[in-house]
């Protein structure tokens, strides 16, 4: 269930546009921000919020890469896979990354304290290579380096 | 060159509107508002301003079609939905001078008329999303966004939207769907946005760093601002250069910088001694160039002339140990991925596209592969809904044009440079 603060925030973010549907996008932000990820009845309810036709809802939020659909880790980790990211040893990362946390991608660990997923371009490519740990963005990276940074999220 | 774009983006709080202010920001408002708007757009169209998103389109020439549609509302965007690989100079100026920015969109929404405008942000860009959203804040309780700015009866209010990983939302009919809460699935045009865009309004969609150049042609004048750059591509540009050079990074250069000049005298030339092989000069989607292209002006009409687009100014580097068909691989993998379904040609395209690479890196490639791409290639060119498709075909084309033998020696298998690997995903 979606809380009433988050509905507040959908309803307030709404204000900002001629029309209510526009906040679809953010609002489903607001959503997974808050569970995690999304589900069909999140949808439902955000899509009834804004007096989105439910299957409309439904074909924009599947549109879209960032928004999950199954449990992820407390933090979401996306290691940029696109070129510059690529030649400068992104697949290491990835294949760390798997063996360190002993989760295929998109799958939450055992703790739930973290899943990671590979992303297109992060637009960091000058400290190539690069990934998004929530908010955070850390470049340059190393598998040692991955590993301290890590220790920084409960 | 003095620096104009990045020049408040070295100091400690430059986010920040004090610091911003102290250094000069909202200076180009009240010369702004002495003009008239159709001056203002005329400065604009005079100052020769082309767009720094991709495509190179006269601003003042939008901002024209947009002020004379009919109809009061009007709507301003910015596009900073900055998902070209290899760009991040948009990066700079959300970061570190995001009220250049708004101020570059208030004299814009005063030309064109509209009086409402949305930073359409990417959602992998959260932390900039955050200092973005301040800025705004900042702005308003400073009274230079809202109603009566600056005392002049100019009225601008403006919000920040965020995207959802969607690289076809920088393609401005997309985004104004995506902004609309919808699939971003691009418009038939015409009608363009500056007639019919956003909620069926006259929309002026602009990239960030075009919307930042504003407050300068204000400043030093259409004339002052041309005598920056190369003519018929005047004004300064953000560089983004990644890859393998000792100093990656964004450079605020004026056009017409050789890529020896970006690569050797800005970037510390090539990482750990190597050798240049391939240069992308512009973004994913724009072609490849060879180390034989190094004394290329970076300018609109230098880089088409070398079969190449300047495109975001996105320079990204490989050296000779890369392997070109798994650089084109991973391109095309991303633009597979983004192609948003709705035209068969680069739906089905891409994905042809991608399936041949993959059998190629996982060493099933059969002979005659690169034709078979080029074939592919072929059926795309020209027949796409929107520029992602022809974008899309550009690594495979000027791979195959300038690299074809090792296209050849990969798919007979008889390659042992053991430099690619795999593509599982």
């Amino acid at each position: 269930m979606i809380s009433e603060a988050a509905i507040e925030r959908i309803r307030k973010t709404a204000d900002r546009y001629p029309e209510r549907r526009a906040a679809l996008i953010p609002a489903l932000h607001i959503v997974q921000d808050e569970l995690g990820h999304l589900s069909q009845d999140a949808v439902r309810s955000v899509a009834e919020e804004l007096d989105v036709p439910v299957p409309e809802a439904f074909g924009a939020a599947s549109f879209y890469s960032l928004y999950r659909w199954k449990p992820s880790g407390r933090h979401v980790i996306y290691v940029c896979h696109n070129l510059s990211c690529s030649l400068l040893g992104a697949e290491t990362l990835l294949d760390h990354l798997g063996k360190k946390l002993g989760v295929p991608e998109g799958q939450a660990t055992a703790d739930g304290r973290f899943s990671f997923e590979r992303i297109e371009c992060i637009g960091r490519c000058d400290g190539a290579p690069s990934m998004l740990v929530g908010k955070d963005a850390y470049d340059n990276l190393t598998p040692g380096k991955i590993d301290e940074i890590l220790q920084r999220y409960t | 060159m003095e620096q104009m774009l990045l020049k408040r983006v070295g100091t400690a709080g430059s986010a920040g509107i004090g610091t911003a202010l102290k250094l000069g920001a909202y200076a180009a408002l009240e010369p702004a508002f002495r003009m008239r708007p159709a001056d203002v757009v005329h400065e604009v169209k005079q100052s020769g301003l082309r767009g720094r998103g991709g495509a190179g389109f006269p601003t003042g020439l939008k901002w024209e079609f947009c002020a004379g549609a009919p109809g009061k509302q009007k709507y301003l965007l910015c596009n900073a939905d900055e998902g070209e690989p290899g760009t991040f100079k948009d990066r700079f100026i959300l970061e570190h001078d995001p009220h250049l920015l708004i101020e570059g969109m208030i004299i814009s929404g005063y030309a064109i008329g509209a009086e409402q405008g949305y930073i359409y942000i990417r959602a992998e860009y959260p932390a900039q999303q955050d200092i973005l959203e301040k800025a705004v804040a900042q702005a308003y309780e400073s009274g230079y966004l809202g109603r009566n700015i600056l005392g002049k009866g100019v009225n601008f209010d403006l919000a920040v939207h965020t995207g959802a990983g969607a690289y076809i939302c920088g393609e401005e009919t997309a985004l104004i769907e995506s902004l609309e809460g919808r699939r971003g699935q691009p418009r038939m045009r015409p009608p363009f946005p500056a007639v019919e865009g956003a909620w069926r309004k006259p929309t002026v969609v602009n990239n960030v760093e075009t919307l930042a150049a504003v407050p300068f042609v204000i400043t030093l004048s259409a004339e002052g601002f041309q005598k920056i750059g190369e003519e018929g591509s005047p004004g300064p540009k953000l560089f983004a250069v990644s890859g393998a050079v000792n100093k990656p990074g964004g450079y605020e250069l004026p056009m017409g910088t050789t890529l020896r000049e970006l690569i050797f005298d800005h970037c510390g030339g090539i990482s750990e001694g190597r050798r240049l092989k391939a240069v992308i000069p512009g973004g994913a989607s724009t072609p490849m160039l060879t180390a034989d292209h190094l004394d290329v002006k970076l300018d609109f009409k230098s880089l088409v002339a070398a079969g190449s687009m300047l495109g975001s100014g996105a320079v990204i580097v490989m050296d000779d140990r890369t392997c070109m068909v798994h650089a084109a691989a991973v391109l095309i993998r991303f633009f597979k991925h983004e192609s948003c379904g709705k035209c068969t040609p680069c739906r089905e395209g891409t994905g042809w596209l991608f399936q041949i690479y993959k059998r190629l890196l996982n060493g099933r490639g059969r002979e005659g592969d690169a034709d078979l791409l080029l074939r592919i290639c072929d059926s795309m060119q020209g027949k796409c809904f929107c520029p992602l498709g022809e974008g899309a075909i550009q690594p495979v084309l000027s791979s195959i044009r300038h690299f074809r033998a090792e296209y050849e020696r990969c798919a007979s298998g008889a390659c042992d440079e053991k430099i690619c690997r795999p593509l599982v995903h």
